[in-house]
């Protein structure tokens, strides 16, 4: 509920009209779960661009993969984090459990997930190395397809570190889904995957 | 609501919606999508314009401001803004609501003056504070020229809306002078040129006369245009105080200005390697290239009209 509010009264209105969002293939978007959704990462607002694109009815399904210690650092930011987006903890040190195990019982939920496999937000404009998580989601769920979305612009309203949000227009390309292939290795998983988000950049 | 409304401009008001209605009705038979696209964001940007227009002065500028703030948003989102800029971006943003407010409160040497001389001398002040002094003259330019297109040109269409007034004339008449008369008049002519030079060029276009720029342009397209919007700016002259001679030379003007505009416009798309500003209004592009004559014609046409007739 509060989710919903945040968005509809808030955060779609500073993304349509104060920034303006150009957006490139809606209808590839995933309409029911489980998903997940890849994304470059520049600036906060690419989560909130992300799930802006939801209608209200899945938007409670939409949720980001957020590292522990950033999203829960105090409980201000974990009440947002928590009822605002719903963020899905991501605990980087843990030990004797699975750091992925989170996710997993999201996606057995049937929830929308959005991951960033850059790990964090990189410099603006920048596409940063992919880190292997994704691999191991996408081999243990197969039959859920990963959505590759590829954003321009954010890095410039709003990088990292800087408070002062400056509008520009922001671009959203979504890509088709991907389905993992049996037996493809680790390596050749993620060159594929770096080949579609240049091409989604260059169209 | 709605006190702006006068006889005259219910008269346009009714005409172009017959236009538009008359276009849809034709486009329905007809499978090219972008002119459906383009017949639909128009149906959009008249409603809106005619709203704010009779709506009041307060609410006029309040959208023409906006309108001038989307504009700008393109012109920087397609620009290769340093991060460090940010920072001027910002201010730039922000300039739009002081040179929209002095047009509210009618403070006309602040409106001429605020953009071409505050701004400039503050905005590369704020850039030396910034101390990223690589690429200092092009980014300061860049952004200083873009206020002046989209905001400061771009602002006295809102002006216009401010000349209200009775004037006597040497021979003791008196010539009632609406503000929204003359913006729909500057819009209607303006487009109309566009339209006519669009039409002449395809009938009877053969010399290229920018072919660098705008490859599409021929001369024939350029003067053929200008005979129609005299006779457009002859025929709508009934919402100015103008004479025939000086409806003449508002058609001449607009006629020019418009086609400079347009082409300035493309220039600078063709600069960044795009084809359109974006897609705000599909069938037409974005923003910048529904405005881009009217960029030209607003500020010549409202010095014309004041020498004239000493309104601001």
């Amino acid at each position: 509920m509060l989710k919903k509010i945040f968005f509809n009264l808030i955060v779609k209105p500073i993304l349509l009209l104060i920034m303006g969002m150009n957006i490139k293939n809606k209808e590839k978007l995933p309409t029911k779960g489980p998903a997940i959704i890849i994304a470059n990462h520049n600036s906060h607002l690419d989560t909130l661009s992300i799930m802006s694109l939801f209608e209200n009815k899945l938007l409670k399904k939409v949720r980001p993969v957020g590292a522990y210690d950033y999203f829960f650092a105090n409980k201000y930011i974990s009440w947002v984090s928590k009822n605002l987006l719903g963020v899905i903890p991501l605990d980087r040190k843990i030990k004797g459990k699975d750091p992925l195990g989170n996710i997993f019982k999201s996606l057995e939920n049937e929830d929308i997930v959005i991951i960033f496999p850059e790990g964090t937000r990189g410099n603006p404009e920048e596409i940063k190395e992919f880190k292997t998580g994704i691999y191991h989601i996408a081999k243990k769920y197969p039959e859920v397809p990963v959505i590759p979305i590829y954003m321009k612009g954010m890095g410039k309203a709003l990088p990292r570190n800087e408070a002062l949000l400056v509008p520009f227009i922001v671009y959203v390309n979504i890509g088709d889904e991907i389905y993992f292939k049996e037996n493809i290795q680790k390596k050749e998983y993620m060159e594929n995957l770096k080949k579609i988000f240049k091409n989604l950049a260059e169209n | 609501m709605f006190e702006n409304t006068t006889n005259n401009s219910l008269i346009i008001f009714g005409i172009t919606f017959i236009v538009l209605i008359i276009a849809n009705i034709f486009v329905m038979f007809k499978s090219n999508k972008e002119l459906k696209d383009r017949i639909k964001s128009w149906w959009i940007i008249l409603g809106t314009l005619f709203f704010f227009l009779f709506s009041n002065n307060t609410l006029l500028t309040i959208f023409f401001a906006f309108i001038s703030y989307l504009s700008l948003k393109e012109y920087f989102s397609h620009l290769d803004i340093r991060i460090s800029d940010r920072r001027i971006v910002f201010w730039a943003y922000i300039s739009i609501l002081f040179q929209y407010y002095f047009i509210h409160i009618e403070w006309y040497s602040m409106f001429l003056i605020f953009i071409p001389v505050y701004s400039f001398l503050f905005l590369s002040f704020r850039q030396i504070l910034i101390g990223e002094t690589k690429g200092f003259i092009k980014n300061t330019a860049a952004i200083h020229w873009g206020l002046m297109l989209f905001v400061f040109a771009f602002s006295h269409l809102a002006y216009l809306a401010t000349f209200n007034e009775i004037y006597f004339t040497n021979d003791g008449n008196f010539l009632n002078i609406v503000g929204i008369e003359l913006i729909l008049y500057l819009i209607l002519v303006t487009q109309g040129n566009d339209v006519m030079q669009y039409i002449s060029g395809k009938t009877f276009g053969k010399h290229k006369i920018l072919p660098k720029v705008s490859p599409n342009k021929t001369v024939e397209g350029f003067i053929g245009g200008m005979i129609g919007t005299i006779g457009l700016a002859i025929l709508l002259s009934f919402l100015t105080p103008f004479t025939i001679i000086e409806s003449i030379f508002a058609g001449l003007i607009i006629s020019i200005g418009g086609f400079v505009g347009d082409v300035v416009i493309s220039a600078i798309k063709r600069d960044i390697g795009i084809k359109d500003f974006g897609n705000l209004l599909p069938g037409h592009g974005g923003i910048n290239d529904r405005i881009d004559s009217l960029i030209y014609t607003a500020p010549l046409f409202f010095h014309y009209i004041n020498y004239l007739y000493k309104l601001a």
